[in-house]
């Protein structure tokens, strides 16, 4: 009888729950399970991590094109190259992908900074923070907002110059190219734009150094097996990506120069 | 041994509150961190002023009720609670910042005391199961893989003592709501509910005001109870793939 009596108080506590739930989840209806999604803590994360992902694709395809400035053939190979990414209707799509991702990284770094800030708004007097976390994991704001500049002066100097500027010509076996490589060339050769460039790859480097790894770690991709590579690339790739960015103007300072 | 100690007093949790120092002899290195505030209350009681408010229980280092910022990391200087840490840790002369856990979803009630209910909110909004478990069954009726048994255990270890949210840049709660939520997602217990408990603990966390994740392993790394970082990459795979795959729309 106490048992009867016990389920069917359960069975209808179940549906009082059931009908609860039902409330609560059609009031908040207005916002679809997309949005609300994206608006969570680890929602925003995953777009973090995403575009961070795509945007470290990015870096090895754009020192792949750079990395040709290096040859000793006066630019030609490089030139060329420049006039395909620009008439590749593939690569204009990436480009405007790319630029896209880069406007949502870095608004939502906006939105996760400032909320984070809110989480703890009252600092602590004393904080021996570098025992439990390196710099740059506590610092990815400051040392993005240095690449954003970076990023912002890079393309004035350089996409704006060649899109919209007046560009030099050459042409080789008769073909007209843009020469872009005189623009490189030029811009390298002040030591002032060298210098921020190797520093802005140290920030980058510090940035990546964190963000590799942590990218896979949002994403929830952690396993025993693969975690230590991941993270053994993560560091393999943030110094040898931004060394090998820096190595291409400080080559060109001193080979111009000479 | 004699200490200089820095403590946070607030009056309530509308006061603005400062640290005010105390100087403490006759501290015997085997005492508990928290006998020593013991012997300052004493000390601060005969004199008439108001004792340094702390939260505390079991001492035993298993309810997760002690807190306290001890010289810039949560529980002092070594991976244990409060109520486990000696004196021994600390040297003669030493000057010793005690401050509250400093996060907007646990706001500090008095001195050094601060209102973690919003892990219990958390927990209340999905860290259960809900499923009638009948008699005690067979020990082996339900097979379980002792690797993952061992793993789910770990996760239940956490005892909410919210050092991880303390010693977060960001305050966030990634690690207490990825242990409770690991521990039941492991077991076959924990099926039922699976999806409807990741979707609604996080919510809550959300709702609650903690900070969002920045991977920089702190949390881990002060764990009193050793939760390890995998969990949060578990509560991450959780929830996007009960997201996605939820009746919850
Ligand atoms: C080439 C450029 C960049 C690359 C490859 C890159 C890559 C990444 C990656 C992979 C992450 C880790 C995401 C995660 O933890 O899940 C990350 C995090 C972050 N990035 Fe970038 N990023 C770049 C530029 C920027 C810029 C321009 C900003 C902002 C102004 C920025 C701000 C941040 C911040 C604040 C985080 C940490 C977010 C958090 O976990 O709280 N990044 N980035
Ligand atoms: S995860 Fe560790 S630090 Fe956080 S509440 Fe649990 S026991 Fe405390
Ligand atoms: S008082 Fe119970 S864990 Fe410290």
């Amino acid at each position: 009888m106490k048992i009867l009596f016990a389920r069917g108080f359960e069975r209808k506590f179940g549906e009082q729950v059931q009908y609860l739930n039902q409330t609560i989840l059609t009031n908040k209806a207005h916002m679809s399970w997309v949005t609300k999604t994206l608006n969570s803590t680890l929602g925003r994360k995953l777009l973090m991590a995403l575009t961070g992902l795509f945007l470290i694709l990015f870096l090895v395809v754009h020192l792949a094109g750079n990395l040709q400035l290096l040859l000793p053939d006066g630019g030609e190979a490089f030139n060329k190259y420049a006039a395909t990414m620009a008439s590749n209707p593939f690569i204009k799509v990436v480009s405007i992908g790319n630029f896209a991702f880069i406007l949502i990284h870095v608004i939502y770094s906006i939105i996760l900074s400032r909320h984070n800030k809110k989480s703890r708004p009252v600092e602590y007097a004393v904080s021996k923070a570098s025992t439990n976390s390196v710099w740059a994991s506590r610092n990815m704001g400051i040392l993005g907002t240095v690449i954003l500049i970076f990023l912002l002066v890079h393309l004035k100097g350089f996409y704006y110059e060649v899109k919209f500027g007046s560009t030099p010509m050459v042409s080789y076996e008769g073909v007209e190219f843009k020469d872009v490589y005189a623009i490189v060339a030029t811009a390298y050769s002040n030591i002032l734009y060298v210098a921020f460039y190797v520093i802005c790859m140290g920030f980058l480097s510090f940035h990546l150094s964190h963000g590799f790894a942590s990218a896979f770690q949002t994403l929830g991709l952690n396993h025993k097996k693969y975690t230590p590579a991941i993270q053994f690339v993560g560091r393999l790739f943030s110094i040898v990506v931004p060394a090998l960015f820096a190595l291409i103007p400080v080559y060109m300072y001193f080979t111009i120069q000479s | 041994m004699k200490l200089t100690l820095k403590v946070w007093r607030q009056k309530n949790n509308k006061d603005k509150g400062g640290f005010k120092t105390y100087p403490l002899d006759g501290i015997s290195a085997d005492m508990s961190f928290l006998e020593m505030l013991d012997v300052l209350n004493e000390d601060l009681n005969e004199k008439g002023e108001d004792p340094v408010h702390f939260d505390h229980d079991c001492r035993e280092g298993i309810c997760g009720m002690c807190s306290l910022y001890i010289n810039g990391k949560p529980h002092g200087p070594k991976q244990t609670t409060t109520c486990q840490l000696h004196m021994r840790s600390f040297s003669d002369g030493d000057t010793i910042t005690i401050e509250p856990w400093r996060a907007t979803a646990f706001p500090v009630q008095k001195d050094l005391v601060v209102d973690r209910s919003a892990f219990d909110r958390i927990i209340q909004s999905g860290g259960y199961v809900s499923v009638n478990t009948g008699g005690v069954p067979d020990a082996n009726e339900i097979p379980i893989p002792k690797t993952i048994a061992d793993e789910a255990f770990d996760a239940a270890t956490c005892i909410g003592c919210g050092a991880c949210v303390a010693a977060c840049k960001n305050a966030s709660a990634m690690l207490f709501v990825s242990a409770k939520v690991s521990q039941l997602a492991m077991l076959p217990q924990g099926q039922v509910e699976r999806k409807e408990r990741v979707e609604k603990m996080v919510a809550q966390m959300d709702a609650e005001g903690f900070g969002a994740c920045t991977n920089t392993g702190a949390c881990a790394a002060e764990c009193p109870k050793g939760i390890s970082l995998t969990n949060i990459a578990r509560l991450n795979r959780e929830y996007f793939s009960a997201i996605v795959s939820s009746e919850n729309v």
